[in-house]
């Protein structure tokens, strides 16, 4: 089943230069979607467009059948619930005057009346905190914390876990690795993977990082200047039909 | 290695300032306090018979040319000008914060229409707003206060305004919104804590001009009228025996030096402890 399908989406700055150009694909239930693409190839802005904290110039974003790219706040509020976001930085994506459980709880409180949660369970705001962070591997005493005592990959356990506490259908992986060093990279990939299967996600895993996008990705998409040059399943990565960019991105790892 | 830490001695420069002033300051609220509770003397009560005194035990400081003890009125002047300053501040500040945040925040027209709106208000000089707000609605305190929010609201919404259009760039307030919260919880949950200390410091700055312009303000008649005792009003009250008795002049005159001398050392205290050299020039 189609999740989350895009038309000819367009988007640009005042420059009038294309971030987005023409772009469109699906990702169904269940699926890791990987995109790869170099910096500056408006991966970023997709995503921003995608959660609508950007608004689009034209085309369609579809979620669940639903045409929601010119969707007001209000009517969009059921569809935050089910999609979120994990950005590249962790540092700028968590509130630096707010504690930790502060910062974890926002997306609950907000829609605590409209969902039934299935893997978590709400009793108290304590023990919730703790059952998210235990979720994502880290210690319960962190909620007490603020985020600048904690590492980088702690931090980016923490937006983890702030993303999948109201279980949402989609999860938006911008870069959730690249400000992190090698092992928390592959912990942090294993923790996405373990968490996809036992919360029932959808991934669109955006990245530079061709082998990280290919541990986790059932299909893969390139991405350059705002276009979809190549879009492939897995094992079709080494296909002598790959586009030539494609076959440059292999040549690099 | 190099040693990049910043020396103590620098970092520490104004914490015993601080230190004295937050104590000086707690002891004139205290002796405020007591003599609102214990009055030795009405300090309205004229004595034609006990006037300009010099010092004495019933009279630490004399009285004046009324007879009034001057130690009663400089503390119940003290409470009015330094109370009707706080006052003068926090509605200040009750309408700057907000529109700064909403300003920032929402940018586009909103923001275009509410700045045009501040630059209206800070194209008159304070005195100015003060002296035309008395003529149209006569003089007295409560219209002088008037005339400091009308000017003073403005630079805390522009402070507020500046803070929150980079504070609002970054991802966790777009993450904010991608969890529904509302523009109203964003501004009071996330970006409020940002903007808290800033405020603070600039406030603590002002509080300083603030009793300097109450005074002063009311030394020219304008501000709270005889025979309320206030800094500025008793300094205008003793202006006819500068020569006999200067002391009923000094003893107010250095009340207002030393308050807002006070402040100010309040005021670097408080921008040294919350590091924001960059953005509050004093």
């Amino acid at each position: 089943m189609t999740l989350l399908a895009v038309q000819q989406l367009m988007k640009s700055y005042g420059t009038g230069k294309l971030a987005v150009n023409n772009l469109s694909f699906e990702l169904n239930r269940g699926e890791c979607l990987g995109l790869v693409g170099e910096s500056g190839c408006g991966k970023s802005t997709l995503a921003r467009c995608l959660l609508k904290v950007e608004e689009v110039d034209s085309g369609s974003i579809f979620f669940k059948g639903e045409a929601i790219e010119r969707y007001t706040e209000r009517q969009l509020h059921p569809y935050r619930r089910q999609m979120q976001i994990v950005f590249q930085n962790p540092s700028a994506a968590l509130n630096p005057k707010l504690k930790i459980k502060d910062s974890l709880i926002d997306p609950y409180s907000q829609f605590q009346k409209e969902i039934e949660l299935a893997h978590f369970s709400y009793t108290s705001k304590k023990a919730f905190i703790k059952q998210l962070l235990e979720a994502v591997e880290l210690p319960e005493d962190i909620a007490n914390r603020y985020p600048h005592e904690l590492s980088g990959g702690q931090k980016q356990r923490v937006t983890i876990a702030r993303a999948i506490s109201i279980e949402p259908e989609l999860i938006v992986l911008d870069e959730p690795t690249a400000s992190l060093d090698v092992i928390s990279q592959g912990a942090v990939l294993d923790l996405l993977t373990e968490l996809r299967q036992t919360l029932n996600l959808s991934y669109l895993f955006i990245s530079h990082d061709l082998a990280a996008v290919n541990k986790l990705s059932q299909r893969i998409m390139v991405m350059k200047e705002g276009k979809l040059i190549d879009q492939f399943s897995r094992d079709q990565l080494f296909s002598e039909k790959r586009h030539p960019y494609t076959k440059e991105l292999i040549s690099i790892f | 290695m190099k040693d990049f830490s910043i020396p103590l001695s620098k970092k520490n420069k104004h914490s015993w300032q601080g230190a004295v002033a937050f104590v000086v300051v707690a002891a004139a609220l205290a002796g405020a306090i007591y003599t609102f509770f214990y009055l030795r003397y009405d300090p309205t009560l004229t004595n034609m018979g006990g006037r300009l005194q010099g010092m004495s035990m019933e009279h630490p400081l004399g009285t004046d040319h009324l007879g009034r003890d001057v130690l009663t009125r400089l503390f119940l002047g003290g409470q009015q000008t330094i109370g009707y300053s706080f006052l003068a501040l926090l509605a200040a500040l009750m309408i700057g914060v907000p529109f700064g945040l909403v300003s920032g925040y929402k940018r586009g027209w909103v923001d275009r229409m509410f700045m045009r709106i501040a630059d209206g208000f800070l194209a008159f000089p304070d005195t100015i707003v003060a002296i035309v707000l008395s003529g149209l609605l006569g003089p007295g305190i409560g219209n002088l206060v008037l005339a400091i929010v009308m000017v003073k609201w403005v630079s805390y919404a522009r402070l507020v305004r500046s803070s929150v259009l980079s504070e609002s760039q970054k991802e966790y307030v777009l993450i904010a919104r991608t969890n529904g919260l509302s523009s109203k919880k964003i501004m009071v949950k996330h970006l409020f804590p940002h903007i808290a200390g800033h405020v603070l410091v600039l406030a603590s700055l002002d509080l300083g001009k603030i009793i300097l312009l109450i005074s002063s303000l009311s030394y020219i008649g304008l501000g709270a009228q005889p025979p309320t005792p206030e800094w500025g009003a008793m300094l205008n009250d003793s202006r006819p025996y500068f020569q006999s008795m200067p002391s009923l002049m000094i003893y107010p005159g250095l009340a207002i030096v030393i308050v807002v001398l006070l402040t100010n050392m309040m005021g670097d205290y408080l921008r040294d402890r919350f590091d924001v050299k960059k953005e509050v020039q004093s």
